[in-house]
């Protein structure tokens, strides 16, 4: 199975990389863009025999490792995939 | 008196800070693998500034895991005096050995530089010798030391006396001007609650000796060794 992390800077938190990249594409006529804050992407191939399990497993990952709870939050998507 | 100077793979001050504690300040020192299980009698632990595991996912992310940390903790819960400098400190806070994290250094750059800090609180094992209010001149070299907290754990830092440095100007004075990293409130350094675990982005160790520039960051080794030699921070042995 595979699970997506997305981990993103709270937004209590000041995004000085989010803020450069929002001037830049300032400076590139992009006026309508108001905002940009990154974050961090992270595919996971995962053993579980459920879409549940997966999420369990990937949310104590991420709660450990993949993210630090001071400064960010995230995200999980599962896809199942349909055998065939 | 010993002291331990833990290696990550990608510590790059760890020579630094055993040539300090053996070469300058006569003590015993030994380095201390991160896969190594025992921090071998030391009465003083370092956690030494670099790239610990290359600052993949954040800085300090992975060493916090490393088996040593294991034993760092447990010494550290006993009493026992650790500096984190730099990485280090990015380390203790990702082990959650000091509160808070950092985030990247506002300017977006790596900032290397001498910056002056000002010694804020003199209780803690690594600021014995120093004067309240002393400014020490010292170097910074990071890139991500923008400490960060939130409101009510800066209010408890405040509260419980726990920030130790702040970035000043050479006069000592609290500027936005004199903050190279964007810290809230120009924090350099903090303690934890039981003052024997200190964290600090600026290097004492590159500011030893006169001949590298200034010595600056000498009283905080010396500090350290008269706390022990004192009997102060002694880890309680178990």
């Amino acid at each position: 199975m595979r699970a997506r992390v997305f981990v993103t800077l709270k937004p209590s938190v000041f995004d000085p990389q989010g803020t450069t990249v929002t001037e830049a594409l300032h400076s590139l006529g992009y006026d309508a863009v108001k905002d940009v804050r990154q974050g961090k992407y992270f595919e996971l191939e995962v053993d579980a025999r459920s879409a549940d399990e997966a999420r369990r497993v990937v949310s104590e990952a991420a709660d450990r490792l993949l993210a630090n709870p001071v400064i960010e939050s995230y995200r999980i998507e599962i896809e199942e995939r349909v055998a065939v | 008196m010993k002291f331990a100077v833990v290696v990550f793979p990608g510590s790059n001050c760890d020579h630094d800070a055993y040539h300090v504690a053996t070469d300058v300040l006569g003590a015993e020192a030994a380095f201390v693998w991160h896969k190594d299980t025992s921090l071998g009698g030391a009465d003083v632990v370092v956690l030494p500034g670099g790239f610990a595991h290359g600052d993949y996912l954040r800085t300090g992310a992975i060493a916090r895991f490393s088996p040593v940390m294991n034993e760092v903790r447990r010494f550290a819960m006993a009493g026992g005096p650790v500096i984190g400098i730099c990485n280090g400190f990015q380390v203790l806070t990702e082990s959650g050995l000091l509160p808070g994290a950092m985030l990247r250094n506002t300017s977006l750059q790596y900032q290397c530089e001498y910056v002056h800090v000002k010694v804020e609180q003199i209780d803690t094992p690594f600021t014995v010798a120093c004067t309240k209010g002393q400014v020490l001149r010292i170097p910074i070299a990071h890139g991500e030391g923008n400490y960060y907290a939130e409101p009510e754990v800066l209010a408890r830092l405040q509260r419980n006396r726990q920030i130790v440095f702040r970035y000043t100007n050479a006069a000592g004075e609290v500027t936005p001007e004199a903050n190279p990293n964007g810290s809230l409130d120009n924090i350099a350094g903090l303690c934890n609650e039981t003052r024997n675990v200190v964290g600090l982005m600026p290097h004492p160790e590159r500011a030893c000796e006169l001949s590298l520039g200034s010595s600056d960051g000498r009283v905080l080794f010396e500090s350290v060794m008269k706390a022990v030699s004192e009997g102060a921070f002694a880890p309680a042995r178990t």
